[in-house]
């Protein structure tokens, strides 16, 4: 279920480079949810701007791969090229906004917590498959216990403990990943 | 990094990256593939006046006439090289 292997960006956008169909697809899978919640969250794009975004981003990834310049920069590309697209589609096309022209409307996310976000997902990959794929079923999917418990073959009457379970566990693995709130458990 | 997460918080932060709609996803996967077609018709129609020709005339036919099935995308960027010039 994680989009974070072991991989780094810098080693699947050089595999990409080398033209590795596989790698491709997990640097897509990776970066989906982070691109679509720039255009759909931040930016608040109707979902046929979303998708427009969506596909030009990657395209323009796939196409531009070479001109970038520090491989372990990937992500901050991605949301650069994500913020230029997202900004063209809601000025209509007709011009290029600078990117301070942004204006995040009330109840949207922002770009810092979008980025908080994807540090979660990558602190996700770090529990078991199995609390990776309830806590994504029930937060990010919104799946009903029922339909975790069938689709996971487990009794329905455990999945809000192992929810529970899952989640201390996630915290506990952010909180090895900040060192500086280590101390500060509720 | 917030001094401090509840799971509250992180609740909220998982609720914020939702998958991207499959055939997105799907799509953005494939497009190496479909470069690669697009690639190869323009080439074809640079070298190949009467294909390029009935690319202008029939863009549909010719495509398929020539056994080529270009995504949606690369479809619409062959619209604009040969028919919405």
């Amino acid at each position: 279920m994680s989009s974070h292997s072991a991989v780094t960006d810098a080693e699947l956008v050089q595999r990409c480079r080398a033209g590795d169909q596989d790698a491709w697809n997990e640097l897509v899978e990776r970066y989906s949810r982070y691109v679509y919640a720039i255009a759909v969250r931040g930016f608040r794009l109707s979902d046929e701007d979303a998708e427009d975004v969506f596909q030009d981003v990657f395209t323009r990834v796939y196409t531009r791969l070479d001109t970038l310049r520090d491989d372990s920069a990937f992500r901050p590309w991605i949301a650069q090229l994500t913020r230029r697209r997202c900004l063209d589609a809601i000025s209509g096309g007709d011009r290029e906004l600078p990117t301070e022209d942004v204006v995040v409307e009330e109840g949207s996310a922002d770009m810092g917590e979008i980025e908080e976000a994807y540090a979660v997902r990558e602190a996700l990959a770090g529990l078991t498959d199995t609390c990776q794929d309830i806590l994504d079923r029930f937060f990010a999917q919104d799946q009903s216990y029922r339909t975790i418990a069938s689709e996971l073959d487990i009794p329905s009457g455990t999945i809000a403990s192992r929810i529970a379970r899952c989640l201390g566990k996630l915290r506990d693995e952010l909180e090895g990943r900040n060192p500086a709130s280590g101390g500060s458990r509720e | 990094m917030p001094e401090q997460y509840t799971e509250e918080r992180i609740a909220v932060l998982l609720r914020l990256l939702r998958p991207a709609p499959e055939g997105w996803v799907r799509a953005a996967q494939e497009l190496p593939v479909a470069r690669r077609t697009l690639d190869e018709i323009v080439a074809r129609a640079e070298a190949d006046v009467a294909f390029r020709a009935a690319l202008i005339a029939d863009l549909e036919q010719a495509l398929q006439n020539a056994g080529y099935e270009p995504s949606e995308r690369a479809f619409v960027e062959l619209r604009r090289l040969y028919v919405d010039r």
